[in-house]
């Protein structure tokens, strides 16, 4: 018999409690209301007191603490957390669509044995079983999901729980699990990106370009868009795989977020991965040639047009208009 | 250095996706399919592993969709065995499956390494690069952007990406299961004479591994497409119209100054 507490495998970054972690207690808080169960919360790390004073909507903290954790390990972290759920036994473990969270949630599920839905945005109990809305194929289907066998790992896609309000100090509980030395991954350094291009984070205007721009000698036409306009080129993942542009261009979930006052998305479909790092801009316009892309859901304006045909007329008349004062 | 590459062929999301009658399911044979991008770039940095140090670069890929194609395209890229596992359904099989199947064919292959695009866009229950990993047995690492061999035999260095652009270096000891976000280079390009002659001359090997589904997990209760909400305000007319009504809304709101 499992309990009813519901499982957050919170992050933390330099120190600071990341903010996918309270979105995580936020749905832990709806289905622990609807469970009868808690809201726990795992963190795993060195240091972790700064990171647990945010976590005010949980029923307990859950702590991990040793030097080895201090950087992110896989298989560190995953038998950590095998260890804390065989220990808590929960109804649901929910953790983040993040770089930690795409290792450390299927091979949890895949060592257990236990369901696990990718890209939750919604989760309910419903007779007693835990159910999530999951989107795929890049946005453009929703899946009602049933996850009947305990506990359910759902993988939560940032953006989609409010934090909870808080209701006090949790009780803080430090587990006396033994973390050995990595056997087969070991962290090295972290490698910054480097110095000298722009930041897109701190730019006002950015037209943001995704594989519809078809090849790399496109991207001149949409760079004189975005002189015209003053602001600067940015891409969705395709574009940057493809090493068109460099990482340091790169918005969404494993970029860059920004929050610019006009974002032009030209030929982006717009997955959740990438409205992850741009949904906050002020002025979304999105050009596509796919009705259905899911950019245009959650942009302010849209045009269902080539991007080719359109940059070079809007080039233009931006010119004239700016020209004209 | 032995490097198995895991090649999956996934539905076409520029053409509209169709569902099934049941509402449970996508009609797997009104889809057309590709090759899973991240799978694509694991074939690539196999390829770029094996020209900066020896070794094969064995694909593995299930009957589904064009795999045949695929494989083909592997061979012209410089893939040195093909391996295709027999599978008879017009839907793939569901991840746990998928899985134990490749597994079945990949352990025999005493592989150093295998890769594996690290996100497929038809994935819902579950990854299956490290749900593969999990199945062999071996230390997994995922979201890599790029592999190195090191001056020490029997190990690899990675990347693994996090927001901002910024890289963790992890030192991995092999055998291990790596999921690719992206090569360390572009998947290159293979011009389609190359692909017409690896299908002449390279061999596919076909192989039924016969695993039993295991018992599967979450269930689809319905799957749709998302209600439309208030959405975009959409902008129509000629290219030079929506243009100009672009630097209108631009103007509007100060951002042409």
């Amino acid at each position: 018999m499992s309990s009813q507490d519901i499982l957050v495998v919170g992050e933390v970054q330099a120190g600071a409690l990341a903010e996918i972690s309270l979105e995580l207690l936020g749905a832990a808080r709806q289905l622990a209301d609807q469970t009868g169960g808690q809201a726990v919360v795992l963190l795993m790390g060195e240091k972790l007191e700064a990171a647990c004073d945010a976590l005010g909507g949980a029923d307990r903290v859950l702590l991990v603490e040793d030097p080895r954790l201090a950087a992110y390990n896989s298989e560190l972290y995953v038998q950590l957390l095998d260890s804390v759920v065989a220990q808590e036994d929960p109804r649901a473990i929910l953790i983040g669509s993040t770089s930690i969270g795409w290792d450390l949630a299927p091979l949890l599920a895949a060592r257990r044995g236990v369901p696990m839905a990718v890209g939750c945005r919604r989760a309910w109990i419903k007779d007693g079983t835990v159910c999530a809305t999951a989107s795929i194929c890049g946005g453009k289907l929703l899946a009602d999901l049933a996850l009947d066998k305990s506990p359910a790992v759902l993988m939560v896609l940032p953006g989609s729980f409010k934090p909870p309000e808080a209701r006090g100090t949790p009780a803080r509980v430090r587990l006396n699990l033994s973390v050995g030395d990595p056997q087969a991954v070991q962290f090295e350094k972290l490698v910054l990106p480097e110095a000298g291009d722009i930041d897109i984070t701190t730019q006002e205007i950015l037209v943001g370009v995704g594989r519809g721009i078809g090849q790399q000698e496109n991207l001149e036409v949409v760079e004189q868009l975005a002189a015209a306009l003053g602001g600067a080129v940015c891409a969705s993942r395709p574009v940057v795989d493809q090493g068109w542009l460099p990482p340091t261009r790169q918005v969404g979930k494993s970029g860059m977020t920004v929050k610019p006052k006009l974002y032009l998305a030209l030929g982006i479909s717009g997955a959740p991965e990438h409205q992850e790092g741009m949904a906050g801009s002020e002025l979304i316009i999105a050009v596509n040639t796919d009705p259905r892309a899911p950019i245009f859901e959650i942009a302010h304006f849209g045009a269902q047009i080539d991007l080719m045909d359109l940059v070079e007329p809007l080039t233009e008349v931006i010119r004239a208009k700016k020209a004209a004062g | 250095m032995n490097i198995i590459v895991v090649l999956r062929q996934v539905p076409d999301l520029i053409e509209q996706l169709e569902l099934d009658a049941d509402g449970k399911s996508l009609d797997w044979g009104a889809a057309s399919y590709i090759i899973n991008e991240s799978d694509d770039h694991a074939l690539e940095q196999a390829l770029l592993l094996k020209e900066a140090g020896g070794g094969t670069v064995t694909v593995v890929g299930l009957d589904f969709g064009n795999i045949e194609g695929s494989l083909h395209t592997a061979a012209a890229k410089g893939a040195d065995r093909l391996i295709r596992l027999a599978w008879g359904e017009d839907a793939p099989p569901r991840l746990s499956h998928a899985a134990a199947l490749y597994a079945a064919a990949i352990k025999p292959q005493n592989p150093d390494l295998v890769l594996v695009g690290v996100q497929a866009h038809d994935e819902w229950e579950g990854v299956l690069a490290p749900w593969l990993a999990a199945t062999l047995g071996l230390p997994y690492v995922g979201v890599i952007r790029g592999v190195w061999r090191t001056e020490t035999p029997g190990k690899v260095r990675v990347h693994k990406e996090f927001p901002g652009a910024v890289m963790a270096e992890f030192t991995m000891k092999l055998p291990a299961v790596l999921g690719i976000l992206g090569a360390e280079k572009p998947p290159r390009y293979v011009p389609v004479s190359r692909i017409r002659a690896a299908a002449k001359s390279a061999q596919i090997v076909d192989q039924n591994v016969g695993v039993q589904p295991p018992a599967v997990g979450a269930q689809i209760e319905q799957l749709y497409f998302p209600a439309k909400g208030e959405g975009a305000t959409m902008l129509t007319g000629s290219a030079e119209e929506v243009a100009a009504r672009i630097a209108e809304l631009l103007a509007e709101r100060g951002l042409l100054r």
